[in-house]
């Protein structure tokens, strides 16, 4: 594995500080009038899709069963186009000529704002629903809210990714209610997979400053307002499974500030390595 | 059970508003809901339907193609449900 | 792709005769069907030969194309770019769809897609030998992109006009879903040969090491190819190994060429006469290694297909085991 250059933190700060006004690939119109807390939005929102995204994408080829690949690889190219706009949207308030792919593809772990969940391994195909359940629910009470976004292009990407996701969120539920009151191994492996999971939930209703800003301009969703929706839907499905929910724990924070756990650097590795190998190469 | 294959459903699309479902093929599924999921992750990638229905294979009554003649030939000589059958003169129209 | 016969070695077995037992005149009222160009559906009459030839071949296509997955899936995680990324990951869903419609199509014949996936496992059946190949490099997946979906498209597109209906139908569906395959695997290919020097000798690297095994794909030459005389006459194969080959090689080579690729080929030479390219012998010895379960890394994709369905067994077994608890509570 290369090891993986460091970001220059003055390139960094120059490229924050300026208002840019070259566009990204997918974005334009609305592409400099963007600030910091909007730019760190789009990309909390963008890293999440494209890491769980990322994440579906290693399942493609070993699923336990053909149907169940397809549908795995359909949520992930999902994610992986709505990565590819929001990081787009954000490159293009970057400006310097940056595009979504300089933002995936040459960031290290510190740079990185999505949350702990979407990270975490795939382990079992319960792990990997247990996550995509708790993921998926809250991203699409989320998008339903965020399509009323007073940024317009953000508004608008929402509005496509909600109709993607309801299913995402559908198919999950589904499926933890079928391991959950399935066999005993089934719903064993289930409640693993929802206790490792569960600690990464209080992270996705976190607000800190810079979130906060972007909600009062009314451009981001506060997502304490569905928290309580939230938890009454996963309890509804969850009773439907038959599994209990985790006790609550101290919550574990970082992601959205870049302090991840020890799985995403081995993930970015992977994802990473061909342009930063070849770094004047183009595919 | 050891970790069977599930049972087979036949899967019917319609491609837009005003057409019939049209058979496109089989997934397998364990249920009617999961058959639903599938189908829409098999055959519909690429916008092919507005909607869906799912059948389980074994549901499905068929003729018997041996018995195709029994079945099929009595309508062979019964040309006069057909339109062609009755000459018109070409003066009326709109018939 | 993928449907050369890949059972045998040639042997000097005459073609199988048609079970004696069968009726004589349902057999002719048959073969007049089939030459007629008439489809045949899952329940009409067929000679118990031409079930078999066609479970095998249709398993055989579909098991392909579930390996087939595994050489690409292999670079999904480390696609260069995120529309590359998008691309590969929709291209080897594609394959997965496509395995499925057609272990469909050849379970309208009865036997069950489990037995199928058993006999692969079991080594018992085929698929083809060109997903025995590693992938090195990202210009692995541009060459199998071109080449190999190129080859697999010339031994599909007749095959939507077999005479098996349901394999047919499986047919038309793939070859239409294909049609970007070969041209994505072109065009990455092209991005290589304009690139840097590294992304060019990668992409001469994987011209050198995908070119064999893809004239290969085509199976067996027609001397050696038993039942190829059969199988044209049933409609289960509409032109033979050679026929398809040379043709994929007259329009692959200027491909090649327009791009600055070598065909790694000394005997390569363009024939006035015939109209069409002559090449060089191929090993036939590592082909029937490679179906032998010789290939590089045939271990590897053996194992990897057996442990997604070891390992998703308690899945299966727990959507089942739901199934049946609701049924009982509706039923109480």
């Amino acid at each position: 594995m290369p090891s993986l250059p460091t970001i220059s933190p003055e390139e960094e700060a120059k490229a924050k500080a300026k208002d840019g006004t070259s566009v990204g690939s997918f974005d334009a119109p609305t592409a400099g009038s963007r600030d910091e807390a909007t730019i760190a939005y789009y990309l909390m929102l963008g890293d999440d899709a494209l890491i769980l995204g990322q994440r579906l994408s290693e399942w493609c080829g070993h699923a336990p069963t053909i149907e169940v690949d397809l549908s795995l690889a359909n949520m992930g190219l999902d994610l992986i186009g709505q990565a590819t706009h929001l990081l787009g949207g954000a490159a293009g308030a970057m400006g310097e000529g940056r595009d979504a792919d300089a933002l995936a593809f040459h960031r290290d772990v510190l740079d990185f704002r999505n949350c702990l969940m979407v990270e975490q391994p795939n382990d079992d195909f319960a792990r990997t629903m247990a996550r995509q359940f708790l993921y998926s629910t809250w991203h699409h009470m989320l998008l339903g809210r965020l399509a009323g976004s007073k940024d317009g292009h953000l508004a608008a990407i929402a509005a496509k990714g909600v109709k993607e996701v309801a299913y995402h969120r559908e198919l999950a539920s589904d499926w933890v209610v079928r391991l959950g009151d399935g066999t005993e191994e089934s719903a064993r492996r289930m409640a693993e997979g929802l206790d490792w999971m569960w600690r990464f939930v209080p992270e996705l209703f976190h607000v800190d400053e810079d979130l906060q800003k972007v909600i009062d301009a009314g451009i981001a969703v506060d997502p304490r307002e569905f928290e309580a929706e939230y938890r009454e839907a996963i309890a509804a499905v969850l009773a439907e499974a038959k599994l209990t929910v985790p006790d609550d724990q101290r919550p574990i924070l970082g992601g959205r500030h870049g302090h991840h756990s020890e799985h995403l650097g081995h993930l970015l590795a992977v994802m990473q390595f061909l342009p930063r190998a070849y770094p004047d190469a183009k595919w | 059970m050891s970790g069977h294959d599930w049972p087979l459903w036949e899967v019917f699309v319609r491609a837009k508003g005003g057409l019939s479902h049209r058979h496109v093929g089989s997934v397998h599924a364990p249920d009617k809901e999961m058959a639903l999921h599938h189908a829409r992750d098999t055959y519909t990638r690429r916008l092919e339907g507005v909607s869906l229905w799912v059948v389980k294979s074994d549901d499905i009554i068929a003729s018997d193609p041996d018995q195709a003649g029994p079945t099929f030939a009595p309508a062979e000589d019964k040309i006069y449900r057909h339109p062609t059958f009755y000459e018109i003169p070409d003066e009326v129209k709109h018939i | 792709m993928y449907t050369t016969e890949l059972d045998k070695q040639p042997e000097k077995k005459n073609v199988t005769p048609i079970d004696g037992a069968e009726d004589p005149a349902l057999v002719e009222a048959f073969e007049a069907r089939v030459a007629a160009d008439e489809f045949i559906e899952p329940k009409d009459w067929m000679p118990e030969a031409y079930r078999k030839t066609l479970v095998r071949q249709i398993s055989q296509h579909a098991h392909s194309e579930i390996v087939g997955m595994l050489p690409e899936g292999n670079w999904i995680t480390r696609a260069p770019n995120l529309r590359r990324k998008a691309i590969l990951l929709a291209k080897v869903q594609d394959e997965g769809g496509h395995g499925l419609y057609l272990y469909c199509a050849a379970e309208t014949l009865g036997t069950s897609r489990e037995e199928m996936i058993e006999a692969l496992h079991s080594g018992k059946a085929k698929y083809s030998t060109i997903f025995n190949y590693p992938t090195l490099t990202w210009a692995d997946i541009a060459a199998i992109g071109w080449l190999v979906d190129g080859a697999a498209i010339m031994n599909q597109v007749p095959l939507q006009r077999t005479s098996y209906g349901p394999y047919a139908r499986a047919m038309v569906r793939v070859c239409k879903e294909e049609s970007f395959h070969q041209r994505q695997g072109y065009e990455a290919m092209m991005h290589l040969m304009a690139g840097t020097p590294e992304q060019k000798r990668m992409a001469q690297d994987a011209m050198n090491r995908w070119w064999w095994p893809s004239l290969m794909m085509f199976g067996p030459p027609d001397e050696n190819s038993p039942n190829t005389e059969r199988s044209m006459r049933w409609r289960i194969k509409r032109e033979t190994n050679d026929e398809l080959r040379q043709k994929f090689v007259d329009i692959t080579v200027p491909q090649a060429e327009y791009i600055g690729l070598t065909v790694p080929d000394d005997a390569l030479a363009w024939n006035e006469e015939k109209g069409g390219y002559d090449f060089g012998e191929i090993d036939w010895e590592e082909f029937y290694a490679v179906v032998r379960g010789e290939g590089p890394v045939a271990k590897e994709r053996m194992k990897a297909r057996r442990d997604a369905w070891d390992k998703g067994a308690w899945v299966r077994e727990a959507a089942d085991a739901h199934e049946a608890k609701k049924r009982a509570a509706a039923a109480a």
